[in-house]
């Protein structure tokens, strides 16, 4: 039995092994190595690079990041929520609606963020829909800034929200509903005082979802937010690419690693199994 | 005074099949009012409709002379008590009694929760979550957040059935001396005839989404309107289309005198039941019939002659077995 057991997990952790704790190893190693000239490392053990880390500049980034990551989860939970609680009450019509929440895994994200730059930008279908209408004379600056960031992670995000909420929806005791406009409760009424505390997990899992991938994103302020919204995920791109400090971009890396794994042992100590 | 509940040639036909069809029936105030019937009888789409859980396709549902067809249920002076409680899990025994007080916006809540707690005996459990109750805990939480509100009428679908059989039989007999206390109107929907005979004041029996007869327990289990309520209400014995309850047939070797009623018949087999025996006997034309003997009138050996007899005054004169309806 045991032996077949460590067969079955054999796939998986070699999978893991090799292409998750192996590079994790080498970035660690790499953040106490000095930069080499062209790119890499050179062999020559420092601090330097976690010293780096207490610059303002990157503390400044990092809250930036951290706030920009909390309103988008927010946003996606205002609106996912809404959206969940609808497909669950759509009968016979929810397998279609659900298909429509992940069509857009169809595409490529960086198509459908390039998709945004073509709305959003001066020249783009809403400045100049808004300019032709006489609406407004000059372009509005949309594109380039905070607000289209979180534009952009709401909208990358918001089937994440989704699909979780959805599933705790439906696994909901329809009876409670009953239970609840039974004993006078107006369907607001039921919706803030039952529905939503019961969803609490479905909320856990699904903010947990979506904050710890926008933490990390790289492409949509890269795309969306130009030189003025830089988040922690460019600073490590850049480190990688155009700056060649890879043993400071490895320190960031791991910063930003250990800020995720502290706080999800704070929720995961806080509300038990729940959460998973 | 008129009736408290009413209603009036009431349907509910899904688009697929009819769930109830043309029940009119009336519950006095303080009644207990059951309504019995097999699995898909439509007893609890009927109690649905009073709630106001489903809409009635046709007739009137009146409560206290005002009809409530169109009011939805936070708008109706009922409550329910869910076959599973249907207790909210996120809020303590405390917030799942409150939860109807505070959407009423009465005054008082506290003391009001505090009298409801005393009712049912649940003192100390305020801060509880349902989760961590037994059964009959629970259920006595369920009856609580409902009574507190002082419905005109409580639902109670199936409360039972979720107790273990020895439970059951305790719970049973708080739950009258309950309603006998606070007096309010219940409305309790059972498949068990056992439970319907010993709480209620009227049952109404339900077969395929119809009634079939409403009487006090006496009248329905003594004098049934049809076969079908002769038979589900206790076993019967039927003995050229007359009934006759196992408990009222009679067994003996020798023919019994005076004006009994008389058929020869053989044993077949005897069943211990502890405080009775269950004889089973087939008379000459093959038919079964089951007498219920004390067992002090002593035992049977299968393959013996014996007389089965009756008071004529027990017989149940009920239409003739129609072909489609022999078993």
């Amino acid at each position: 039995m045991t032996q077949l057991r460590r067969l079955f997990l054999a796939p998986a952790s070699l999978t893991m092994g090799v292409l998750f704790l192996a590079p994790l190893a080498i970035i660690f190693v790499y953040s106490w190595l000095s930069r080499g000239v062209y790119g890499g490392v050179a062999a020559k053990a420092t601090l330097e690079n976690y010293q780096r880390l207490f610059d303002p500049l990157y503390a400044v980034i990092l809250l930036r990041t951290f706030a920009m990551a909390a309103v988008a989860t927010l946003g996606c939970l205002i609106l996912g929520f809404p959206l969940a609680l609808f497909i669950s009450r759509a009968g016979a019509r929810k397998n279609l609606y659900l298909q429509l929440v992940i069509l857009p895994f169809w595409t490529s994200f960086l198509v459908r963020t390039y998709a945004w730059m073509f709305l959003l930008r001066d020249t783009g279908l809403i400045n100049s829909a808004l300019q032709s209408a006489g609406l407004i004379r000059a372009p509005l600056p949309l594109l380039y800034n905070n607000g289209a960031v979180f534009l952009g992670l709401v909208y990358g995000y918001l089937p994440f929200v989704v699909l979780p909420l959805y599933a705790t929806l439906e696994r909901l005791d329809k009876n409670l509903l009953e239970a609840a406009a039974d004993l006078g409760a107006k369907p607001w009424t039921t919706l803030t005082r039952v529905v939503v505390p019961l969803c609490a997990p479905g909320f856990r899992a699904a903010a947990l979802l979506v904050f710890i991938p926008c933490l990390g994103a790289y492409l949509t302020p890269d795309l969306l937010g130009g030189s003025k919204t830089v988040m922690v995920g460019n600073v490590i791109q850049n480190q990688f690419t155009t700056a060649r400090d890879w043993p400071f971009g490895s320190a960031v890396s791991l910063l930003l690693m250990a800020v995720v794994m502290v706080l999800l042992l704070l929720l995961i100590r806080r509300n038990g199994e729940e959460l998973i | 005074m008129g009736p408290v509940l009413e209603l009036r040639n009431v349907s509910k036909h899904y688009p697929t099949h009819p769930a109830v069809t043309g029940i009119s029936l009336a519950v006095n105030r303080g009644e207990f009012y059951s309504l019995l019937g097999p699995s898909g009888c439509g007893k609890t789409t009927t109690l649905r409709l009073v709630a106001g859980f489903e809409e009635a396709t046709e007739g009137d549902i009146l409560l206290n002379g005002r009809r409530i067809n169109d009011l939805k249920p936070y708008q109706r002076n009922v409550s329910t008590v869910f076959q599973n409680y249907a207790l909210f899990p996120h809020l303590t025994v405390r917030g799942n009694i409150e939860f109807g007080l505070k959407r009423q916006q009465t005054k008082d809540i506290a003391r009001k929760v505090s009298d409801a707690m005393d009712m049912v005996q649940l003192n100390g459990k305020e801060d509880r979550f349902p989760g961590e109750l037994s059964g009959g805990e629970r259920q006595r939480v369920a009856l609580a957040r409902s009574l507190v509100l002082r419905p005109d009428v409580l639902l109670l679908d199936e409360p039972l059935s979720a107790l273990d059989p020895i439970l059951r039989k305790q719970v049973r007999a708080e739950l009258k001396s309950l309603q006998r206390r606070v007096g309010t109107t219940f409305l309790f929907v059972t498949h068990d005839q056992e439970e319907a005979l010993s709480l209620s004041d009227q049952i109404a029996v339900m077969n395929g989404g119809r009634l079939e007869q409403v009487g006090t327990p006496q009248e329905i289990y003594l004098r049934p309107a049809s076969r079908f309520v002769a038979g589900f209400l206790g076993a019967m014995n039927w003995i050229d289309g007359i009934g006759i309850r196992p408990e009222a047939t009679r067994i003996s070797r020798s023919a019994p005198n005076g004006d009994a009623r008389c058929v020869p018949g053989t044993v077949q087999h005897a069943m211990f039941l502890g405080n009775c025996l269950h004889v089973e006997t087939i008379l000459h034309n093959g038919d079964r019939v089951v007498a219920e003997v004390s067992r002090l009138d002593g035992s049977f050996e299968s393959g013996e002659n014996v007389h089965l007899w009756w008071n004529p005054a027990d017989e149940l004169l009920l239409p003739r077995v129609l072909p489609h309806e022999v078993q």
